[in-house]
């Protein structure tokens, strides 16, 4: 442990993000950089990680055996994207326990998209389709990140999650020229998801209260609103596609603007779900503290293979 | 173990680092093709070296991303101080090390 003169180590940082530079681990950094950062990173590793359970979810009543193939291949994928981002978020120098501890105490928190359930095979659809796609247009936004561990994981990130992506568009494509009942599943499954994906860009501008520093810090280098509209407007002409309707009455093209204008979001429900009032928030935490108890004697009896072949 | 993190008079007290991973951690290199280098990827946790290759083949290589694996213990690094940098390779104090410190003639052609 060096320690440095604060001067001259808040300097050598603001030059490093002023020149669009990345910050690495072993670089000083201000506390609240570091806090913001593993906040930031635990967040979206434990996302990651729960939503592995939506979607395990309907992998034993795929509809086919290439549909459970690509399901699995998909949440074993989620499984790594959590491993990547925990592992940058180590860097900062917090522990793989401590984060594990903190999510299962409720102390950090996972996107809340993953507290609504996943009730018919469309929803794989329409969660490939839209979660990750509003996931996406996040990342892409955050490979530009200012802290160099996380910027990459993104790169690695964004890289599959256009499989993700394209996987649930086509689940859609093909309920959506299926029979009527396949095509009302698919409906179904956009009325349910809309507003959440929507909800998962983060609280307006106005109200977001820790936006503002972060994009200082050039962590985050577009603000939720504007992600929010960039992915209304990549999202609704893929619904025309569909032929599907988005459940918004206000949604319309705005000539002058040049973008979708969209209704108001439920803040409410947003906050409800948030605090830990979400239809599967319960359910998600505990089969996730049941899955580490439950298989801690695995861990235990790898060190102990390991001590004694040492 | 927590990766050290660079402090300074004033820093409040960290929160974070205390506690003990159960599995040590394992920093990940890959070659991605013949003729390249291995390269950092990642870190991952493992109870010992067997599996951590392993697990970094399902964790860093699903998508051919890589021909080669290795692994190091994450505490078995050293690394350099990156004030040190600043001292040593920020400052160009040897400009006569690069090829473009010297002027040759155009007539001479590429050198």
């Amino acid at each position: 442990m060096t320690l440095l003169t604060t001067q001259s180590a808040e300097e050598r940082f603001q030059r490093i993000i002023d020149a669009d530079d990345k910050i690495e681990s072993a670089d000083w950094m201000p506390e609240g950089y570091r806090k913001t950062l593993i906040r930031q990173i635990a967040q979206h590793a434990h996302s990651e990680v729960i939503g592995m359970q939506p979607e395990g979810n309907w992998i034993s009543r795929a509809p086919s055996l290439k549909r459970k193939a690509i399901l699995m291949a998909k949440v074993q994928d989620e499984a790594g994207h959590g491993l990547y981002l925990y592992s940058a978020a180590e860097t900062l120098g917090v522990t793989r326990d401590e984060m594990t501890e903190l999510l299962h105490t409720g102390r950090q928190k996972y996107s809340s998209i993953f507290n609504y359930p996943t009730l018919s095979w469309a929803d794989m659809g329409a969660i490939g389709w839209l979660v990750d796609g509003a996931a996406i247009t996040n990342q892409v936004m955050l490979t530009r990140c200012s802290y160099g561990p996380y910027s990459r994981a993104m790169v690695r990130i964004c890289k599959e999650e256009s499989f993700h992506q394209r996987q649930g568009y086509e689940i859609m494509l093909v309920l959506s020229n299926g029979t009527g009942e396949q095509k009302a599943m698919a409906q179904d499954a956009l009325d349910r998801w809309w507003w959440p994906s929507l909800m998962m860009f983060g609280p307006n501008d106005s109200d977001s209260t820790h936006s503002e520093q972060s994009m200082a810090w050039k962590i985050k280098r577009v603000s939720n609103d504007d992600l929010r509209q960039q992915f209304v407007d990549m999202t609704v002409p893929q619904a025309d596609y569909l032929g599907l309707t988005i459940p918004d009455p206000d949604l319309r093209w705005d000539k002058e603007r040049n973008h979708y204008d969209f209704g108001d979001i439920d803040w409410d429900e947003f906050w409800a779900v948030v605090k830990g009032n979400g239809p599967m928030n319960r359910e998600r935490i505990e089969n996730k503290v049941g899955a580490w108890d439950d298989n801690a004697w695995v861990r235990d009896a790898a060190l102990a293979h390991a001590a004694r072949n040492r | 173990m927590a990766y050290s993190v660079p402090r300074m008079e004033g820093d409040e007290d960290h929160e974070f680092g205390e506690q003990e991973a159960g599995w040590p951690m394992w920093e990940v290199f890959i070659r991605q093709r013949r003729g390249m280098s291995h390269v950092h990827a990642g870190s991952l946790h493992a109870a010992d070296a067997e599996t951590a290759v392993q697990n970094a083949r399902d964790v860093y290589t699903r998508r051919q991303e890589g021909v080669s694996i290795w692994v190091v213990r994450s505490s078995e690094v050293t690394a350099f101080d990156p004030e040190d940098a600043a001292d040593y390779i920020d400052a160009n104090e040897k400009p006569y090390r690069h090829a473009t410190f010297y002027e040759i003639p155009e007539e001479v052609g590429h050198m």
